[in-house]
């Protein structure tokens, strides 16, 4: 049966199929519908993990124990994982070991980009990257097999642009499930003791060895000859633009991305005139190419950073210069993706951005609040380093920085990797205050579970953590909850708390505006009453995206010069523009 | 139905106004027709109001799910000013569909930037084809609001070559069955657009 698929829902198919019937992830932009989908399916067992490193660890475990495991992540995650996946590498994994890489060219939702083919080399793990959602549904499985074959952990990289399109995809019967789990001890294996380690160290390099001899007859490294003054290496979707724009060249497509086949690449060399490595982001196959001694061009014509698409490869090729250019001259307004209407942050961070206070941010959409008109937050790095950068830049600025320094995180991201650098903050005589935005969901990426939420990814009722008293046990003395829609009390509370000495936690709960569980009783939409308003504009200052401003309405005896309005279609009744108002006029 | 060269759909928007389940139905369509389709998704933008798009390629055989700038032969544009963001990515003979609704953008909405005035009238002096009207309104009549993506789809079938009755049957797995009429209507009024 043909079914139109996108790449992750192709992948968590493909699994499926494989006989996989094990899975772990952490969610993450463009990875996130991958164990969404795989949990779906009847048999498995798929869990979210607080982050990627707890992930990894859950599938090598199922591995050891025989299981085919998946771990799942965006490309940042496995900076997360890495620790675990760099030695898991040498211990083997006696099932099968799958880690997904889901990286992100031009950053749609990232923030780097980062890329993961380099840790394949780093970590010495073949890689798999499939070009679309077909591919993707293959190569997991072929995955699996080299796992099995080799004992080895297997990346299979995709980027947004496959996880994240669809395509038309065959299903297949799935294998069944075979239960072949057990543990046998093998203490010189799995105990990565120097001793051990530097045995299995060498162990590594056979495997490397084995590889490079495998991927010369791999059947997804594909020579097609054609027209033989240009050859095209490529791998992963810029091989679809490439086709696309230039159906008539030869190509070696690699399906496998790490280790490379050389012998194949230079029977392809041979043949062709001229050749072009196109790849997105790093020289990845082009130096490694280049250091075969073969006369590749690269990167001096194709850009080192963003996603490709067909027009960017001919333009570079052809050396194009006049470019497709559109008739509309006049600048267009953005529309950059804002807090949703009735958004908890949304109050939080007009309270706070009027303390005046330096304010780290973290990953999740209150990353959002740093733009005008909010400017809640004033950094942001990667997940959970507010509380560690408050806590040090809180230190540094030793007298000038009371009062002053603030780290926000979201419930999902401080469970994810907050405890820590909190536990720290405890321990090292912390300033800073620390708010936790608890939401009850992570709602960046579409309202998954967590430990925090009660239920698990299958949808079973579970443990939920007290954020009070898990900010207690690590040793925080200061704790005050607060509802952020609340502006009074949420002001009052900021100014209490970063005038304590030491360190405090304000933990802000009020549920996600779309999260359904939460059964969060709407009130109706609010009104301006357009008597009262003067038009000072003060409730534009929440970038609600109900509320406007319109020139034109003026009233007699004030100097005002329109009035707002809220759009009832979109308004969600949370009442903080009411109490932005001081005019009375918005009920 | 085409040459074998890939063909290729624009879907531009605002997130939230039902693009990617409009494209994910043309493309079900294009496949039940026995073409190769490929689509490609923005995510994230449903509840933020950021500018969503999706590719729509089909053909005997296709590679990219991304059109090249200057090659798509038909934009469909939920909202008015959105219809000008892209027109780079079309031929100069293109097909444009727009739906005449506004979403203030930002800047806008504060009074900080102008909403483009006479966006269709650039439009038409631009494009041979351009064919407008009001889709939240023809929703509305259809008995819902929300299935204005649907009366665009209607209006697109217009430009390809697909039986009716395989736009019907895509329709009817593509919505719960309380649904399946207001959606069926829905895409008879584009039609009639």
């Amino acid at each position: 049966m043909k079914v139109l698929m996108s790449g992750n829902e192709a992948i968590a198919r493909g699994a499926y199929e494989a006989g996989v019937r094990f899975a772990a992830a952490y969610p993450g932009t463009p990875s996130t519908e991958i164990l969404e989908e795989f949990s779906k399916y009847d048999g498995v067992h798929a869990e979210w993990s607080p982050n990627e490193k707890v992930a990894v660890e859950v599938a090598i475990g199922a591995a050891l124990a025989g299981e085919k495991a998946l771990a799942v992540m965006k490309h940042v995650g496995v900076n997360v994982a890495a620790d675990p996946i760099f030695t898991v590498s040498y211990t083997g994994t006696n099932g099968a070991l799958v880690i997904i890489t889901a990286d992100d060219p031009s950053l749609h939702s990232s923030q780097n980009e980062q890329d993961n083919r380099n840790y394949a080399r780093f970590a010495k793990i073949p890689m798999l990257e499939p070009a679309d959602a077909e591919e993707a549904k293959e190569y997991i499985k072929l995955a699996f097999e080299i796992s099995e074959k080799f004992d080895t952990p297997v990346f299979l990289r995709s980027t947004t642009r496959v996880s994240h399109s669809k395509a038309v995809v065959t299903l297949e019967k799935p294998q069944k499930y075979e239960d072949k789990t057990g543990f046998t001890y093998n203490v010189e294996k799995y105990v990565m003791v120097p001793v051990n380690a530097r045995t299995q160290r060498v162990e590594v390099e056979k495997r490397q060895h084995a590889l490079k001899k495998f991927v010369e007859t791999f059947p997804e490294n594909k020579i097609e000859i054609n027209n033989l003054d240009v050859g095209i290496i490529t791998a992963g979707m810029p091989y679809n633009y490439a086709k696309e724009v230039f159906p008539d060249y030869s190509y070696l497509k690699l399906g496998m991305v790490y280790p490379l086949p050389e012998k194949l690449i230079r029977d392809f060399a041979s043949k062709v005139k001229k050749i072009y490595v196109i790849e997105e982001l790093d020289p990845f196959l082009e130096e490694q190419i280049k250091a075969m001694g073969i006369k590749v061009i690269g990167k001096e014509i194709f850009p080192y950073t963003i996603e490709f698409d067909p027009g960017i490869i001919k333009n570079a090729i052809e050396k194009n210069t006049q470019v497709p250019v559109s008739p509309y001259k006049e600048e267009l307004s953005p529309r950059p993706p804002n807090l949703c209407p009735g958004c908890p942050h949304r109050g939080l961070f007009y309270a706070l951005s009027k303390s005046k206070a330096y304010v780290h941010g973290d990953i999740g959409c209150y990353t959002l609040s740093y733009m005008k008109p909010l400017e809640g937050l004033h950094s942001c790095i990667c997940m959970g380093a507010s509380i560690g950068m408050a806590h040090g830049m809180s230190k540094a600025l030793k007298e000038k920085g009371k009062g002053k320094v603030v780290g926000v995180i979201g419930d999902s991201t401080f469970l994810h990797s907050g405890i820590t650098p909190l536990l720290n903050m405890a321990y090292n005589h912390s300033a800073a205050l620390i708010i936790i935005l608890d939401n009850s969901t992570t709602a960046m990426t579409g309202m998954q579970e967590h430990p925090g939420t009660g239920y698990t990814l299958m949808g079973k009722e579970a443990k939920k953590v007290n954020l009070k008293v898990l900010v207690s046990a690590l040793g925080i003395e200061n704790i005050k909850v607060i509802d952020p829609l609340d502006l009074k009390a949420t002001r009052s509370a900021i100014k209490e708390e970063l005038a304590k000495d030491g360190p405090s936690v304000i933990i802000a709960e009020s549920p996600c505006a779309l999260f359904k569980r939460a059964n969060i009783k709407l009130k109706s939409a609010l009104k301006v009453d357009s008597d009262k308003c003067e038009g000072c504009k003060a409730c534009l200052g929440l970038n609600c995206p109900p509320i406007s401003w319109k020139k034109g309405v003026t009233k007699e005896g004030s100097k005002r010069k329109g009035i707002s309005y809220i759009d009832k279609n979109i308004c969600n009744g949370c009442g903080l523009c009411e109490q932005v108002c001081k005019f009375g006029a918005i009920s | 139905m085409v040459d074998d060269e890939a063909k290729s759909i624009l879907f531009a928007g605002v997130g939230g106004q039902g693009i990617l389940r409009a494209s994910d139905i043309i493309c079900e369509a294009i496949m039940e027709a026995g073409l190769d389709v490929k689509k490609s998704e923005v995510h994230g933008m449903a509840q933020r109001g950021g500018c969503v798009t999706s590719h729509v390629r089909y053909g005997k055989k296709v590679y990219s799910p991304l059109a090249e700038t200057g090659s798509i032969q038909t934009l469909v544009s939920f909202e008015k000013m959105e219809a000008l963001r892209y027109l780079k990515f079309l031929k100069k003979d293109a097909a444009i569909i727009v739906n005449t609704e506004e979403i203030y953008p930002p800047a806008v909405n504060m009074g900080d930037a102008p909403y483009p005035k006479d966006a269709i009238a650039f439009l038409k002096e631009h494009y041979n084809n351009v064919i407008h009207f009001n889709a939240a309104e023809l929703a509305q009549k259809a008995g819902n609001v929300k299935t204005a993506n649907v009366v665009l789809l209607g209006a697109v079938s217009n430009l390809i070559t697909i039986d009716q009755s395989i736009w019907e049957n895509v329709i009817k797995k593509s919505f719960p069955e309380k649904l399946v009429k207001i959606n069926l209507a829905a895409f008879q009024l584009g039609i009639a657009a």
